[in-house]
């Protein structure tokens, strides 16, 4: 710039440049936001599922919002071995209790928190889950425990709408 | 540039050509002076624009019977291949072609490599490659999700939540990308408009590409700058014309060979399997074509990272113009940049087989010291070779080795070299 006084004539080419900004932008928005989630894909909330007839040691898997959802009943032994791990040793420290407010119930999203392919029951070091894509294991709370995948499996908002019934979302 | 004024011959050609110069145009395509000692690694651009119009001419036609729902996609494709006359061939040429488009793809870099046709005045015509490339990879990627078989969702899964791992806003762009909560019908539906989109952008900068090579000119194998037109020059009608015809049509063998007789061998059993988001393939893998880009992926342990380091061995060769600091463009003339060109293209080709293996024990110890040499050669070494390397004299021009004495004895030795 030089150093000319500006004139009315530069404030009239700024407040032009900038009323054209927000005009592009405002426009811009609409067709970058037609891409998230539409209200009909929203609208798919919740899913309710009858797990009475889960044995324990057994998982179901549920399609919710398009992702799968597993539900195992565990055993006693799982639950233990779940419950006696020390906070160190885990890569994201989160306890059983917090995951499984009812111990039996292991309620999580199937879907491997490193790129999210599915991962395969009763597999790996930590007798929980191994995911095939890259090789992370998942302990019976499923909780990561070595290999790629930063976080543990997340648990989604469930609820019991009563003894045989779970809701997820 | 041709240097004279063209002047069309009849009355018509003039009155048009003064409106609109295409008749100009067609005569500096067909009188380009081009280097007389260019080799059959020359000849991969015109096969790389073949490659380009048979997947534009087959996907359009494709696109005439493939319904993009995820309800539908599977069996449109089943459809198109049983009971659509041809569709099989033209659904085989189209797979096929986007294998055939990189494997000339590659070899087309990997010549620009070995003779530095990278570096000035040559940085556009390269820079404008790297995004062709990027752009192919994004279309390749995008076609094969279309068919929605296993392999095509859960690459889809895999690659898209490679943008995850960006920080704070990760999740954000994913949710985004899918118009979802996983990949489903919307994001079907939004691959394959950018599927149909993106080989005209490819168009569009293949265009800017040959206009920007057609500013200096092309390389060649003695990599020295030459009088254009010259002695050491050709018109490129008909020489070249004549010669990228012959190795297009040996090309077209090895293609006619996949679509005919193995059709199938490029690509994956498992996608032939509808899509099912409940089960994972056991072993999924990308198209072979991304396999080492895979490797280095996987080579590092942690999510974001790995991520950083697969698109920095893409962009890297952006920056390869000013990482190499020799001034003598081709390999020829270079004895230790020859030897760590080849070890490259080992590296890398041993990048792809370990991208195909399950990433555990001695396969992932291999992948990593691979991905270490990967950008030590183009972070250290060349950066390091222009400084240290001896070169062998360059000759004046291009008919000198072959007419007049060379100026020194390497030079007689390396003559078959330059006479190929
Ligand atoms: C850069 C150029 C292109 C490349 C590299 C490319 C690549 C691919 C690939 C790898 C597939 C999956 C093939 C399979 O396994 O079935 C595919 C499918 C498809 N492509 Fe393309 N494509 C290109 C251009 C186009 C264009 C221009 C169109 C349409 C105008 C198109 C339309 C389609 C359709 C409809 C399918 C689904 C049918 C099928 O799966 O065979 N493609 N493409
Ligand atoms: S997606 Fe599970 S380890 Fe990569």
């Amino acid at each position: 710039m030089s150093d000319k006084k500006p004139e009315r004539r530069d404030f009239l080419f700024t407040a032009s440049y900038a009323v054209g900004v927000v005009g592009v932008a405002a426009v811009v928005w609409p067709l970058v936001d037609q891409m998230n989630p539409d209200a009909s894909v929203k609208a798919l909330a919740s899913t309710e599922v009858d797990v009475s007839s889960v044995q324990p040691g057994n998982t179901i898997t549920v399609l919710w919002r398009g992702k799968p959802v597993f539900i195992r009943r565990r055993t006693q032994d799982e639950i233990s071995e779940a419950r006696s791990v020390k906070m160190e040793d885990l890569k994201h420290p989160e306890k059983d209790e917090d995951r499984a407010k009812d111990p039996q119930w292991l309620v999580m999203l199937g879907v491997c928190t490193h790129l999210g392919c599915v991962p395969l029951n009763d597999k790996g070091d930590y007798d929980g889950w191994f995911c095939p894509c890259h090789g992370s294991h998942y302990d019976t709370s499923g909780r990561i425990r070595k290999g790629p995948a930063p976080l543990n499996m997340e648990v989604p908002k469930y609820e019991f709408v009563n003894a045989n019934t779970i809701k997820i979302g | 540039m041709s240097d004279h004024e063209y002047v069309p011959s009849s009355k018509f050609g003039k009155w048009f050509n003064d409106r609109l110069p295409l008749l100009t145009l067609a005569s500096h395509l067909t009188d380009y002076p081009t280097p007389k000692n260019l080799n059959y690694w020359w000849t991969f651009g015109g096969i790389l624009t073949f490659c380009l119009i048979t997947q534009i001419v087959t996907g359009l036609t494709l696109a005439m019977h493939y319904i993009a729902h995820a309800d539908m996609a599977f069996e449109s494709v089943e459809h198109i291949m049983r009971d659509v006359n041809y569709g099989w061939l033209i659904r085989y040429i189209h797979a096929n072609g986007a294998s055939m488009f990189f494997l000339a793809v590659y070899i087309h870099i990997f010549r620009s490599l070995f003779y530095g046709s990278y570096k000035s005045p040559r940085e556009i015509i390269w820079i404008i490659g790297i995004i062709i490339y990027l752009l192919m990879m994004a279309a390749a990627f995008m076609g094969y999700v279309l068919p929605w078989g296993q392999m095509s969702f859960w690459g889809a899964t895999v690659i898209t939540n490679l943008f995850s791992a960006i920080p704070l806003v990760g999740e954000g762009i994913v949710t985004w990308l899918w118009g979802g909560y996983s990949v489903d019908n919307p994001t079907l539906t939004r691959f394959f408009t950018l599927h149909y989109l993106i080989p005209f952008l490819i168009l569009g900068l293949v265009v800017l590409h040959i206009w920007a090579l057609h500013v200096p000119g092309n390389n060649n194998p003695v990599g020295i700058d030459i009088k254009k037109p010259s002695k050491d020059t050709v018109p490129f009608h008909p020489y070249i014309v004549i010669k990228d015809g012959f190795a297009l049509l040996m090309f077209m063998i090895v293609f006619a060979f996949f679509v005919f007789y193995s059709p199938n061998i490029l690509g994956h059993a498992d996608n032939y399997i509808e899509a099912n988001p409940m089960v994972t393939p056991a072993h999924i893998v990308p198209e072979w074509y991304l396999l080492p880009f895979y490797a280095i992926l996987r080579s590092v342990p942690d999510k974001l990272l790995g991520v950083v380091a697969m698109l920095s061995a893409i962009l890297i060769l952006a920056a390869l113009p000013w990482l190499d600091t020799s001034k003598i463009r081709s390999a020829v003339f270079r004895p230790l940049y020859k030897q760590f060109y080849w070890i490259l293209v080992a590296d890398v080709l041993i990048l792809g087989y370990i991208g195909a293996m399950p990433a555990e024990g001695l396969y992932l110890l291999i992948a990593r010291v691979a991905t270490a040499y990967y950008f030590l050669h183009f972070l250290v070494i060349l950066p390091v070779l222009g400084f240290k390397e001896k070169t062998i004299p360059v000759p004046l021009s291009i008919t000198e080795p072959i007419l007049g004495g060379s100026p020194n004895l390497a030079m007689a030795k390396n003559k078959e070299s330059l006479n190929k």
